[in-house]
Order: structure tokens, then C-alpha cells, then sequence
């Protein structure tokens, strides 16, 4: 069955979305945090009237709108991806998936694109109060749009709240609140806004740090720095706890994702936490068999502390990779080759009830099999694993083999998983240390101190795109978790027009990122005294 | 509230909002017009700045109407959007890539340093405003002249040609659409820079290129329209679905709505009045007659393309029985529902992009604001 997939279709528009999707991520999360700290500057100068705030928020505001304009022009293509590269998710998911992309469409973008034109053009023609709200609503408006997209992401990584309809033959919303609701999607949208916040943190802590190492507009500098810190401490806590139960939830809703995040192949009790390690590589998911393991060149690893981290309890078992592939009877975990053999029947039913229909709407073997997909019994024992029947295979060989396919690339999002948390806690230690200094007045002698600050602006969009390789990558082989696996997702086009696209798209994005890096650094050298509003 | 409402009439609401979006999106549009008439209007640096700056106020509205017209259109006919998105793909492809290189020129073309050169960015805003509407102009067309796909008993669609939509562009009455769009665009365009600045030298020129846009307006839109009263359409036989052709359908959809008919007449009849009394008279409201007789006669024709029996995007590949109506594309009723309530939320929405829209457009622009300083100049 695996034959008649064309890879690399597959795997263009997997490149082509990734590209996309990566690329939107580098200003959206700027967007999300910078947009709160200049409503929290705006509200000094509001209360103040201190001039002095003006200009520090009109400098702030005008990078935010640098990065703003291509953080929409990129949104744009992702939107209609889903529909041009990914029609047939489109049709399967549509009925839910449309509905968070509407709402964002009706409340958070209006919102936030009404709003912006006051905080930039408004300065002279409002009221100082009705700036004001401008600009926390812009704020608000930005994150709200946050909540819709990942509400959607959420729904894909633990679909819930929705029923199949054989008629339709698609997944069709039963419960919007479950849908907003799930505990993926509320962990999501704190650990996904809070990143933002953390990561806009680090892009003021940082720059701010460079006009003090030029010895340039120290007091704007100073303030800066202080709202920084405050704000990407308390975002920082909020991260680390969300990234902690987002790791709890995934256990549940994907085992095979968290096994990877660990490179864990066999599942134990009193399981260690590898804090640090290197995979030699030679081992990975392309060449899995039953044999396989973990391959650590060298690892730190704090004993029992997964078990922990994972159920709360060092005595609980971690199911490892091949646990999850070939079953475990004694933890009670199904092995996948039983779970492509029941996807596999449940599409089968769904063929048949397609032909009856077609046939004889009203014969008797087309109610039985209707009433098949209203029974509670066979949609929690087969058509949950409904995805899985695309790996099926008569030969049950190479059936086996197929089972070991579906696994996540294990290395990048071990590597994805471990350089955010480590990076997580450095980014809260750095906060902390400068606010320190700069309450004691120490800080602007330290150079080495601020040269590191300068220099984490980097590692913070390492972090935060690291975060979302762990998501996605994480959960390959499937779009919908367990329900549609990504190469049945595909629009069938021929391989080559994505090609073309990949890289129209590929060469204007590098056009648009040397252009804003630009005049983004240009901005930052006039610095918030010079040059009028230009 | 919804829930009570039966399928068919949630459908009917959804393709009301697709139209009222799709048609309040063609208005917005004088934003694209206007950015292909930046160097016929703007003689001068300041001129071309003082247009520059009165449409950068408003192409985020635009844009943010095209993205929730996609939106909405997933959320209410997946179908549709699977269909077309997927199959027409280089159609999509290249009104996206034109909407791209928008949405950047105008905050990066008068920033020190900006890699391309203020011409560059003026280019894209011509290329935008040239593609974006000609070819979403010839998209809509296809709601009427069809498309080639086929859609199996999955619901998976597939496109039947290898030009992926690119063919579409060849159809001459699709083409007319896309034409009238333009022009209209640019035509919506001069009345705005009327409108909104104030500087004699522009209303003048804007005023005399007012001809050389409006004559081709009516011109394109008649061939289409007539063309389209002319033409057999794709009619949905209410009680099984089947879908057939029939002669004049959408004259008789006019005849048998007779309400969409006066929404159509009175739609073209305040477009041509804001055109006409823009040229014999120094008035500077005409948008405000053209804009919302736009959103009429847009509405008008979204409205015969999806009601009384009509299928909306139809197959011309073969199978006539692909074609996708607004009961057979729909989401759930459930989603359906719960998206009406979201809908509510349109008025309250409206109300306050008016509120700013007046709150930043009572003063017209003029030379000082440019040089001002202290207000965000593009
Ligand atoms: C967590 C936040 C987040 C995530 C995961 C995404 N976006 Fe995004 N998006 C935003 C947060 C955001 C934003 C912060 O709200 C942006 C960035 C800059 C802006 O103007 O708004 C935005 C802009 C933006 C726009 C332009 C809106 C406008 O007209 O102003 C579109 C169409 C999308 N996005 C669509 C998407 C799609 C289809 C995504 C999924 C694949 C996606 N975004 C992921
Ligand atoms: C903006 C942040 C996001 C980033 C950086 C991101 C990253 C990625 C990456 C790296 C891939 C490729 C994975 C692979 O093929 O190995 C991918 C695929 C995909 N992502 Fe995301 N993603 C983001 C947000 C989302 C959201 C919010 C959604 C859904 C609403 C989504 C849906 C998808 C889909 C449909 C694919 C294609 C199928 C697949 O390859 O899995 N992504 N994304
Ligand atoms: C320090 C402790 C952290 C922990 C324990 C943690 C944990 C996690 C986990 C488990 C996921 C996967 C969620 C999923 O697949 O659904 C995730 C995703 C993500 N992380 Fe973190 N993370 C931490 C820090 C950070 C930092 C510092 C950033 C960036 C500044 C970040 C940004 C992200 C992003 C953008 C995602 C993708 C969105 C999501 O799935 O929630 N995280 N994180």
C-alpha cells in the first residue's frame, strides 16, 4: 500500500510548509511579547507624562512595526497552504479546523489591524487615553489570533470533540467547548504566548544592552532594561510550568512523541532524565528495528527524574519507543501492528458503506454498516486507529516493517527538545542576574555581561523554533494524531509545481529578511533621539 | 438561537456572509487601483508620498478582509476551499505571492536602508494591485463559467488538467471579470484620492483620469453581464441534488429573487451616480456613492451564483455531479452554528473600524502632515 504514496510530493510540500511555517514563526513571536511591553511603556508615560517614556515607546513601536509587516505577509501563506498543499486535510478537518482560522479572522485580525493604524498614525488625532487602549488592544488583538491558530494545532495533535461522519466522510465538530478547552490547547496557547513574551524580553534586554556597551542613551536603555527583566521573569516562570505540563499531557496524548523528545527505546520504571547527551547518529529512525538502542556517545542523566517528570511518581513506568511499536502486554500497551490491522478494517467498513450506498441507499447491508459507525464499540476499539490501516499490508512482513516506519525523526527532536529547556532556564537566570545588577546600579561596567545579552537574541529564536520542531516533527507520521497520517494529507499535484513554489518562495523570503534585518538594524543605530519618526 | 434554524438555512446565512465579505472585499479593492495609479496621479515626490500615505492607512483593511473571506469560506464550505485552493493552484499561488510583496512595501519603501530601493516597493505595489485584482476577478468568474475537477466519494477532489487553473485565465468572460475588477479598482481608487487628500493638483488629475477608468469599467462590466444573462447555468434539481444545465439560469435567478434584483440595479445604478457626479461636479463624496453600490452589486451577483437552486462552483470536467453547491461543499450544522454565533460579533466590528476610520481620516491629508514628523509616514 505504502507504494502507491509518491514521497516525494510528500516530502516537498512537508519542505514547503516547513519553510513557511518557520519563516512566519520568526516575527510572530516578537509581535506577541513586544506588543504588551509597549502598552506597559505607554501606560507610564500615560500616568507620568514623563516625554521621556514617549520616545522610549515610539522607538520600541517603530521596530514593532517592522517586524509586524512581514509577520503578515507570511501569515497570508499559510492560510493558503492549507487549502492549495494540503486539500485533502482541508476537506477531512475542515469542519473543525475552519472554524478557529474564521474567528480569527472575524475577531483577532480586525482587531489588531484597526488598532495598529491608531498606534501609528493616531499620536495627533486621538485622545491620549484612546492611544492608549489602541495599544493594549492591538496587544490583546495579536494574542488573541495566537488562541485561534493553536487552538486548531491542538485539536490536530489530540483531536477531541468531534465525531466521524461516513457520510461526509470527515470529522465533524460535536463540542466547541471541548475543542477550546482540551488540555492541549490551553497548555499550547500559555507555553506558545508566554514564548513570545520571553522571547520579546530577550530582544529589548538586548539591545538596550548594546546602547549601554556604545554608551548611548543610557536612561533609555536602563528603563528598558528594567521592564525586561520584570516582564521575562514572570513570563519565564509561567513557561517553564506550561513546557512541564504540556510534557505530562503529551505522555498521554502522544506516547511516541515523548519517547523521541528522550531518545527513550526502552520503557522502564524509575526512568532517568537525560539532562544533557549526544547520539552517535548511527542509530535512528530510518533503520529501526527490534534490536535497536539508544546510542548515547555520552549523556548526563538525573535518575528516576523522567518517571517523575512524566506521572508525577518515580516508580511509574515510561513506555519507550519499542514498547510503542511492538507492545507491551504487561503495561497494556497495543502493539502497532494490531492498530494497523484495526485501521485498516475500519477503512474497510467505511469503503464498503460507501458502496452500499451508492448501490442500495435503503438496502439492509447499508443500515448495518451505518449503524457500525454510531456504535460506541467499534469507534473506540477500530475507528480510533483509523490512520494506522494506511500502513497496512497483506504480506505480514512487510506489515512489520511498515509499523517500524511510524516513528518521528528521533534525533532532531531529542536535540529540538533539549536545547529549548536547557536554553529556558538560562534565559530566566539572565533575567534575574540583570535585574539584580541594574536595581544595585552594577550593570553598565560589565560589558562581557552585556556582550552575552547582545548575543542571546540569537539563541532565543533557536528556542523558540526549537519548541515548535518538537511539536511537529514530533508528532510525524501523523497530521491528525492517529487519525490521518501526513502523506494521505497531501494535495495531488505534480511534485514539480511544489518544487517551483518551494523555492519562489524560498528566494523571496531571503529577499524579505535581508531587507527587514536591514533597516531593522539601521533603526536600532538611529536609536530613539535621532531622525524623527522615520 | 441557531441551533433551531435547519441546515439549509444555516447554509443559506454562511453564503450571505461569504458574499457580504467577498463583496465589501471588491469595494476595498480601490486600495489596488489606486496602487497602479501612483506614478499617472503623483507627479511630484510629495504627491506620490501624499497617495502613498492615504492608501498605506488603509491596505491592512484589504488585506485582513481577504484573509477572513478565506477563513470563513474553510470554516463554511471546506469543500470549496479544498477544491479550488488544491486544483486552481497556480491561481492562488499567484495572487498569494501578490499579496505578499504588499503587505511589506509600504512600511519598508521610505526606511533608510531598505536592500531593494523605494522603487522596488513601489513596483510591488503596482504588480499587487494589477494581479490581485485581475485574477481575483477571474476566479469569481469561474463561480459561474465552472471549473474542470472531479470530486470521488471521499469527497477528495482532484483537478483535471495539468495547468491548474492557469487555463482559467483563457475563458474570455472569466476575463471580463477580471477587467471589470481592474478597472473598477482603479476607478474606486481616483474617487478615494479625491476624497482623502487634499491637494488640488491631484483631485484634477484624478478627476480627468476618471474617464479614461470608468468607460472601460462599463464597458467590461456590460460584456459580463449581458454574457452572463445570455449563458446556460448550473442548476441543482431540489429534490435529489442532481445538477443540470439550463438555459438563462441566471437571468431567471434575477427574476425569480426579484429583491437581489433591486440590490443588483440599486448597486449599479450608485456606482455610475458617485462616477458621474465626481466629473461634472467638484464634489469629493463620491466614494461613498460608488463604494457601497460596490457592495451591492457584488452581493447581487454572489447571491445568483449560490441561491434558488444554483450550484456555486460548478465541474466542467465530464461529471457534471461534482459540482459543488453551497448544501453539498457546507461544514456541519453544528459548526455552523457555533460559527453564527461568532458572526454577531461582525456588526461590533464594523462599528469600531468605522469609529477609526473617522477618527484618522477627518483631516484630509495634506504636505504639512508629511513633513511633520511626528506621525508614522510610509
Ligand atoms: C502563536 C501565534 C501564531 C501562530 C502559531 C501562527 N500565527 Fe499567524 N499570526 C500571528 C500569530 C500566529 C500574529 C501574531 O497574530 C500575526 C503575526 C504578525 C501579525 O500581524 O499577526 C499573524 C499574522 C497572520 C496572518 C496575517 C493576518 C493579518 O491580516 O493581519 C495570517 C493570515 C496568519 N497569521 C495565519 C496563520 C496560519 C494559517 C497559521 C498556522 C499554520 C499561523 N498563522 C500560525
Ligand atoms: C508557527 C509556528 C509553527 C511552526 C514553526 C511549525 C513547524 C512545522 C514544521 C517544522 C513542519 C514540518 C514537519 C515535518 O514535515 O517534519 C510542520 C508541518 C506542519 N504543520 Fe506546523 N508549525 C507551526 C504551526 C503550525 C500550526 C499552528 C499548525 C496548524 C494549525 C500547523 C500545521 C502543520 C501542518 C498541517 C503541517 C504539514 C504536515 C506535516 O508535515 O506534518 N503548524 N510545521
Ligand atoms: C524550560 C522549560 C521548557 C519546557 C519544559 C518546555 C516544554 C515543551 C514541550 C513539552 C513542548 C511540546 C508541546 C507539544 O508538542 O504539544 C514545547 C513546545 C514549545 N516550546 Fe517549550 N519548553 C520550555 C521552554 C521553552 C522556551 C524557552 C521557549 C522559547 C522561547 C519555548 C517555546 C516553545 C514553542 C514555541 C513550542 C511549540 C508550541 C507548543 O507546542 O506549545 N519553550 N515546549
Amino acid at each position: 500500500m505504502l507504494e502507491n504514496i509518491d514521497f516525494a510530493l510528500v516530502n516537498w510540500s512537508r519542505a514547503q510548509f516547513a519553510l513557511t511555517a518557520m519563516f512566519h514563526w520568526i516575527f510572530v513571536p516578537l509581535t506577541l511579547g513586544l506588543g504588551f511591553m509597549l502598552a506597559f511603556m505607554e501606560t507610564i508615560y500615560y500616568k507620568t507624562g514623563d516625554p521621556e517614556w514617549k520616545k522610549l515607546t515610539k522607538f520600541w513601536m517603530k521596530l514593532f512595526g517592522i517586524n509586524f509587516a512581514i509577520g503578515v505577509a507570511t501569515g497570508i501563506i499559510l492560510e493558503f497552504e492549507f487549502g492549495t498543499n494540503w486539500s485533502n486535510y482541508s476537506w477531512f478537518v475542515g469542519d473543525i479546523f475552519g472554524a478557529p482560522l474564521a474567528i480569527e479572522g472575524i475577531m483577532a485580525f480586525f482587531l489588531e489591524s484597526t488598532f495598529i493604524a491608531v498606534m501609528f498614525f493616531g499620536w495627533d488625532k486621538v485622545s491620549k487615553r484612546f492611544h492608549l487602549t489602541a495599544t493594549w488592544l492591538t496587544a490583546i488583538g495579536a494574542n488573541l489570533s495566537a488562541l485561534w491558530i493553536l487552538v486548531a494545532n491542538a485539536w490536530m495533535q489530540n483531536p477531541v470533540g468531534t465525531t466521524f461522519n461516513p457520510d461526509t466522510a470527515r470529522n465533524e465538530m460535536t463540542n466547541f467547548w471541548e475543542v477550546l478547552f482540551s488540555e492541549t490547547a490551553v497548555n499550547k496557547f500559555i507555553h506558545t504566548t508566554t514564548s513570545g513574551f520571553v522571547l520579546a524580553a530577550i530582544f529589548v534586554l538586548g539591545i538596550s544592552s548594546w546602547f549601554l556597551i556604545k554608551k548611548r542613551e543610557t536612561l533609555f536603555a536602563k528603563r528598558s532594561i528594567v521592564i525586561a527583566s520584570i516582564f521575562g521573569i514572570i513570563s519565564s516562570i509561567i513557561l517553564i510550568g506550561t513546557g512541564d505540563s504540556s510534557a505530562k499531557e503529551i505522555v498521554k496524548t502522544q506516547p511516541m512523541k515523548f519517547a523521541a523528545m528522550e531518545a527513550l527505546y526502552e520503557g522502564q520504571e524509575n526512568a532517568g532524565l537525560v539532562a544533557f547527551g549526544i547520539l552517535s547518529g548511527k542509530e535512528n529512525h530510518k533503520n529501526l528495528t527490534a534490536d535497536s538502542k539508544a546510542d548515547f556517545i555520552f549523556k548526563i542523566e538525573i535518575p528516576s527524574m523522567l518517571s517523575i517528570l512524566a506521572h508525577g511518581d518515580p516508580n511509574q513506568f515510561v513506555a519507550g519507543i519499542k514498547d510503542l511499536i511492538m507492545g507491551n502486554e504487561e503495561q497494556g500497551i497495543m502493539s502497532y501492528r494490531e492498530k494497523i490491522e484495526r485501521g485498516y478494517h475500519a477503512q474497510q467498513t467505511l469503503i464498503a458503506y460507501k458502496e452500499a450506498q451508492k448501490s442500495n441507499p435503503k438496502g439492509e447491508e447499508y443500515l448495518a454498516l451505518r449503524d457500525k459507525f454510531a456504535d460506541p464499540v467499534f469507534m473506540s476499539e477500530y475507528f480510533r486507529y483509523f490512520g494506522y490501516g494506511n500502513y497496512y499490508d497483506p504480506d505480514p512482513e512487510i506489515l512489520q516493517k511498515n509499523a517500524f516506519k511510524m516513528v518521528p525523526p528521533i534525533s532532531m527532536t531529542f536535540y529540538a527538545f533539549h536545547i529549548m529547556v536547557i536554553l529556558g532556564f538560562y534565559f530566566l537566570g539572565l533575567f534575574a542576574l540583570f535585574l539584580y545588577l541594574i536595581m544595585r546600579n552594577q550593570l553598565h561596567d560589565k560589558k562581557w555581561l552585556l556582550w552575552a545579552a547582545v548575543w542571546t537574541i540569537p539563541l532565543v529564536y533557536i528556542a523558540s523554533q526549537a519548541g515548535w520542531i518538537v511539536a511537529e516533527v514530533g508528532r510525524q507520521p501523523w497530521v491528525i494524531q492517529d487519525l490521518m497520517p501526513t502523506m494521505k494529507a497531501v494535495t495531488q499535484i505534480d511534485t514539480t509545481a511544489v518544487m517551483i513554489t518551494f523555492w519562489l518562495f524560498a528566494v523571496v523570503f531571503i529577499g524579505l529578511f535581508i531587507a527587514e534585518i536591514k533597516i531593522m538594524t539601521k533603526q536600532i543605530k538611529i536609536g530613539p533621539n535621532k531622525g524623527g519618526t522615520k | 438561537m441557531f441551533e433551531t434554524l435547519s441546515h439549509l438555512a444555516l447554509q443559506q446565512y454562511w453564503w450571505m456572509i461569504i458574499s457580504f465579505l467577498g463583496s465589501t472585499l471588491v469595494f476595498l479593492m480601490f486600495v489596488q487601483g489606486g496602487q497602479t495609479l501612483i506614478y499617472t496621479i503623483g507627479k511630484t515626490d510629495m504627491e506620490r508620498t501624499m497617495i502613498i500615505n492615504t492608501l498605506g492607512r488603509k491596505w491592512e483593511f484589504t488585506f485582513t478582509t481577504l484573509v477572513t473571506f478565506g477563513g470563513a469560506f474553510f470554516a463554511s464550505f471546506p469543500l470549496f476551499y479544498s477544491t479550488s485552493f488544491g486544483g486552481a493552484y497556480w491561481v492562488w499561488m499567484i495572487i498569494l505571492i501578490a499579496f505578499v510583496i504588499q503587505a511589506i512595501a509600504y512600511e519598508y519603501r521610505s526606511r533608510p536602508n531598505n536592500f531593494l530601493g523605494a522603487r522596488t516597493y513601489e513596483t510591488f505595489l503596482f504588480i499587487n494591485g494589477l494581479i490581485g485584482t485581475i485574477f481575483i476577478g477571474t476566479a469569481v468568474a469561474t463561480f459561474f463559467t465552472g471549473s474542470p475537477f472531479s470530486v470521488n466519494m471521499m469527497n477528495q477532489s482532484q483537478w483535471e488538467t495539468p495547468w491548474h487553473g492557469l487555463e482559467l485565465a483563457l475563458n474570455l468572460h472569466n476575463l471580463s471579470l477580471g477587467l471589470t475588477v481592474f478597472f473598477l479598482a482603479r476607478t474606486l481608487g481616483l474617487l478615494y484620492f479625491m476624497n482623502s487628500v487634499n491637494d488640488e493638483a491631484i483631485a484634477q488629475r484624478s478627476k480627468k483620469q476618471l474617464w479614461f477608468n470608468a468607460i472601460p469599467f462599463v464597458f467590461f462590466f456590460l460584456v459580463f453581464v449581458i454574457w452572463l444573462m445570455l449563458r446556460d447555468g448550473f442548476a441543482v434539481n431540489p429534490e435529489n441534488g442532481e445538477v443540470f444545465m439550463q438555459p438563462y439560469k441566471y437571468f431567471i435567478n434575477f427574476i425569480e429573487m426579484p429583491v437581489v434584483l433591486v440590490i443588483f440595479l440599486a448597486g449599479v445604478v450608485l456606482v455610475l451616480a458617485g462616477i458621474i457626479i465626481s466629473i461634472i461636479k467638484t464634489t469629493s463624496n463620491g466614494i461613498w456613492m460608488s463604494g457601497p453600490g460596490t457592495v451591492l452589486t457584488v452581493f447581487a451577483l454572489f447571491l445568483i451564483a449560490g441561491f434558488n437552486n444554483t450550484s456555486f462552483y460548478p465541474s466542467t470536467y465530464g461529471d457534471l455531479q461534482s459540482s459543488l453547491t453551497i448544501q453539498n461543499a457546507s461544514s456541519s450544522h453544528y459548526t455552523l452554528t457555533a460559527m453564527s454565533y461568532v458572526s454577531l460579533l461582525v456588526p461590533f466590528v464594523a462599528a469600531y473600524i468605522w469609529y477609526v476610520w473617522k477618527a484618522i481620516n477627518n483631516k484630509k491629508i495634506d504636505k504639512d502632515e508629511m513633513t511633520s514628523g511626528d506621525t508614522h509616514v510610509y
